[in-house]
């Protein structure tokens, strides 16, 4: 099977023997040497969601070109329809008990529940709501923009603005999503108590499964025919649909996939980490998840998933410790992948083509200038040609060398 | 009743009468014009004559007349090379046949029912209209044969491709066609580093997989070698009869050695057609591409 190969091999293994190792850590008792914290558990299934969110824009910026700084938006929304589940949990339990509404829908006066919510109460309903609501923003989105050959540049300008007029949204109280404050202070899902050891260790599990059945999915798009046609479209938009391929019905496709993937991930993020609020919606967001799969490596979905638990890990870390520091720590990492490790780091695991390592060491030490590969609008096409395919501007020689050769084949 | 089949036949017209008929008529010396050779032709029994018929095509892009009243016929497996300066409406002809620029007027039939004026890229090179592009453009970030695969004829829906698996006899077939465009041994290495020939070689190959019936072919041999330029001669030749091809060239050396009838395109409108022999020793053609390099 084409589909594992060493890294994907690597990658399975290590995820599925690390997520085990948690879950069932957090099973254990305390005195336990294998316990591990439920706190620490919600962190690291907090990353795994983040991951799943990477691979997603991985997969549309990697491999079709689309760089989309609203991801956050697919995310947020997959948190937000799983989160109307949550909330219809708590039902009784919660602070004013009046009724089965939600608290801060009693706080803005209203007496029943608005026609969205209808069906809020179903958990799997709720599972088929958190891909079905991403899904259609993003092939709504998706159409409108492939449809009027909006791309590079100015699909990523607009995919903020589609994420930051969400955010303005659903600040407002009166859409019923609980406005500034958001959804919070979740007690059950399907009855089981969120906040037991148990339920930490079957997020984390589950959290787990979703990450490597969605980089499964991703492997199986990338090394099918159609990979080669979201490559194609990466490299040389303008020359597939003369090979016969619809590019907007790819994009959309692929658009909306990544979008569900980015839902299904919001979802799982909620449940852990308690709260969801209009923030998530905020642009930055979303840029920070772009920068952590530039920093692991686009195109390799590895790359992306490392890229994501090792940033959030970093963030962690260096906001508790020194809460000024992150955005210029952040800031200064990925002009340094920019310049030094074009491919993330993943380029220094598992090179690709050339020795893209050899290139960015020179333009360490200025025998070149710096390749922009880090572009906004990625486009690979004139970027790698200048460097690889020099030799087309002088071609006569090189092909006068290359022709008797290849005649004698 | 009985049937009356001769009043039921359409009377015929005669769509081919000259442009200047007007003139014909209102001539005032009866000696300045020829007779008008009568076609009685009809569109249709045109259109089931030539696997490509374009008629009076004219595109202006804000008032330039990149092709003015283009008309030109295609026969069944015929090589047509079409020459002209720079800004004939070479390349803008090509865009009208594959759909990329609608034109302003005229007609435009692939075969005798497919419209092509109402169709766009996709449809169209589906159905077997491929083009070679000016620069070579092949996908440089993956291998030779993927980008043959990737070309290949087959259901190229989003789920036919996700599912699409090369069989043996496909990989027969793509092999046989590497061989063809002598890329088999650079079959594994990433389309981008072939030097400039091999590229453009490829990107014949990545046409005849689709296995089109008509082949546009724009400046097929720029910047090759001239040993390059004999292959691609020899693979030309090879091709003509299996398929139509219609080759856009500036290279005189290159089209007199391939050309049997050739298209001047000069201002958007065709100046002259017939053999090489015939085409370089025409006045107006000697005149149009003098001016142009003067």
């Amino acid at each position: 099977m084409r589909i594992f190969d060493l890294s994907t091999k690597i990658f399975c293994a290590l995820l599925v023997a690390a997520v085990s190792f948690l879950s069932l850590g957090v099973l254990t008792p305390t005195s336990s040497f294998f316990h591990v914290e439920p706190y620490t558990a919600l962190i690291i299934g907090k990353y795994l969601c983040y991951a799943i969110l990477a691979l997603s824009i991985d997969l549309v910026w990697g491999y079709l070109g689309i760089l989309s700084l609203g991801h956050g938006a697919f995310f947020a929304l997959g948190g937000y329809a799983f989160g109307m589940y949550l909330m219809r949990q708590i039902g009784a339990k919660s602070v004013y008990a009046a009724s089965d509404l939600p608290d801060f829908m009693i706080f803005i006066g209203w007496d029943k529940l608005p026609w969205y919510w209808l069906g809020s109460h179903s958990f799997w309903f709720s599972c088929l709501l958190v891909l079905l609501a991403p899904g259609l923003l993003g092939l709504a989105f998706g159409w409108t923009a492939f449809r009027s050959r909006v791309s590079g540049v100015y699909f990523s300008i607009i995919s903020q603005a589609l994420t930051y007029a969400l955010m303005l949204a659903f600040y407002l109280n009166n859409l019923g999503f609980g406005g500034n404050n958001g959804f919070t202070d979740f007690k059950t899902i399907l009855g089981f108590d969120l906040r037991s050891n148990n339920m930490i260790g079957a997020l984390l599990a589950i959290s787990g499964l979703v990450l490597l059945l969605s980089y499964l999915l991703c492997r199986y798009l990338a090394v099918s025919r159609l990979g080669l046609v979201l490559v194609a479209i990466r490299d040389n938009e303008p020359r597939v649909p003369f090979a016969g391929y619809r590019v907007e019905t790819v994009k959309l496709f692929i658009f909306t996939l990544s979008a569900m993937m980015a839902g299904l991930a919001g979802a799982l993020y909620l449940p852990q980490v308690g709260i969801i609020n209009p923030s998530l919606f905020a642009p930055v967001f979303s840029v920070e998840m772009v920068v952590c799969v530039a920093l692991g490596g686009r195109g390799t979905l590895y790359g992306a998933v490392f890229g994501a638990i090792m940033v959030n890990l970093c963030k962690s870390t260096l906001t508790s410790a020194y809460p000024m520091a992150w955005p210029f720590v952040l800031g200064g990492l990925f002009v340094a992948v920019a310049v030094f490790l074009p491919q993330g780091l993943a380029g220094l695991f598992f090179p690709q083509g050339e020795s893209k390592l050899k290139r960015a060491w020179s333009s360490l030490f200025g025998l070149k200038s710096p390749s922009p590969d880090l572009d906004l609008d990625w486009e690979p096409d004139d970027q790698e040609l200048d460097d690889e395919a020099e030799p087309s501007s002088n071609h006569l020689s090189k092909a006068s060398l290359a022709g008797p050769k290849a005649g004698r084949a | 009743m009985a049937s009356r089949p001769c009043l039921e036949k359409p009377l015929p017209v005669n769509p081919g009468l000259p442009k200047n008929f007007s003139d014909y008529v209102n001539r005032t010396n009866q000696d300045d014009l020829p007779p008008p050779i009568l076609n009685w032709e009809t569109k249709r029994e045109r259109r089931q004559k030539y696997v490509l018929f374009l008629e009076d095509i004219s595109v202006s892009f804000d008032g330039f007349k990149a092709l003015d009243n283009l008309t030109l016929y295609l026969n069944e497996g015929e090589l047509r090379c079409v020459i002209g300066p720079n800004g004939a409406g070479k390349t803008t002809m090509m865009d009208v046949i594959t759909g990329h620029t609608r034109p302003d007027s005229g007609e435009a039939f692939f075969g005798e029912n497919l419209n092509l004026l109402d169709k766009d890229e996709v449809f169209i090179a589906q159905s077997g209209i491929c083009r070679k592009f000016q620069k070579p453009s092949v996908f440089e970030s993956i291998t030779t044969i993927q980008n043959l695969e990737l070309a290949m004829k087959a259901n190229k829906t989003v789920f036919g491709t996700l599912k699409a698996k090369l069989s043996q006899a496909d990989r027969e077939y793509l092999a046989s066609l590497l061989e063809l465009v002598r890329l088999t041994e650079r079959a594994d290495q990433l389309a981008g580093s072939l030097s400039h020939g091999q590229k453009q070689w490829l990107e014949i190959g990545m046409l005849l997989v689709q296995k089109p019936k008509i082949l546009l072919l724009d400046e097929p041999v720029a910047g090759m070698t001239p040993q390059e330029i004999e292959r691609t001669t020899e693979l030309l030749k090879n091709l003509e009869g299996q398929h139509s091809i219609i080759l856009v060239e500036h290279d005189m050396e290159f089209v007199r050695s391939i050309a049997k009838i050739v298209t001047v395109l000069h201002q958007g409108s065709v100046l002259a057609e017939g053999d090489i022999n015939y085409i370089s020793s025409h006045p107006e053609v000697i005149e149009a591409y003098l001016g142009g390099a003067q």
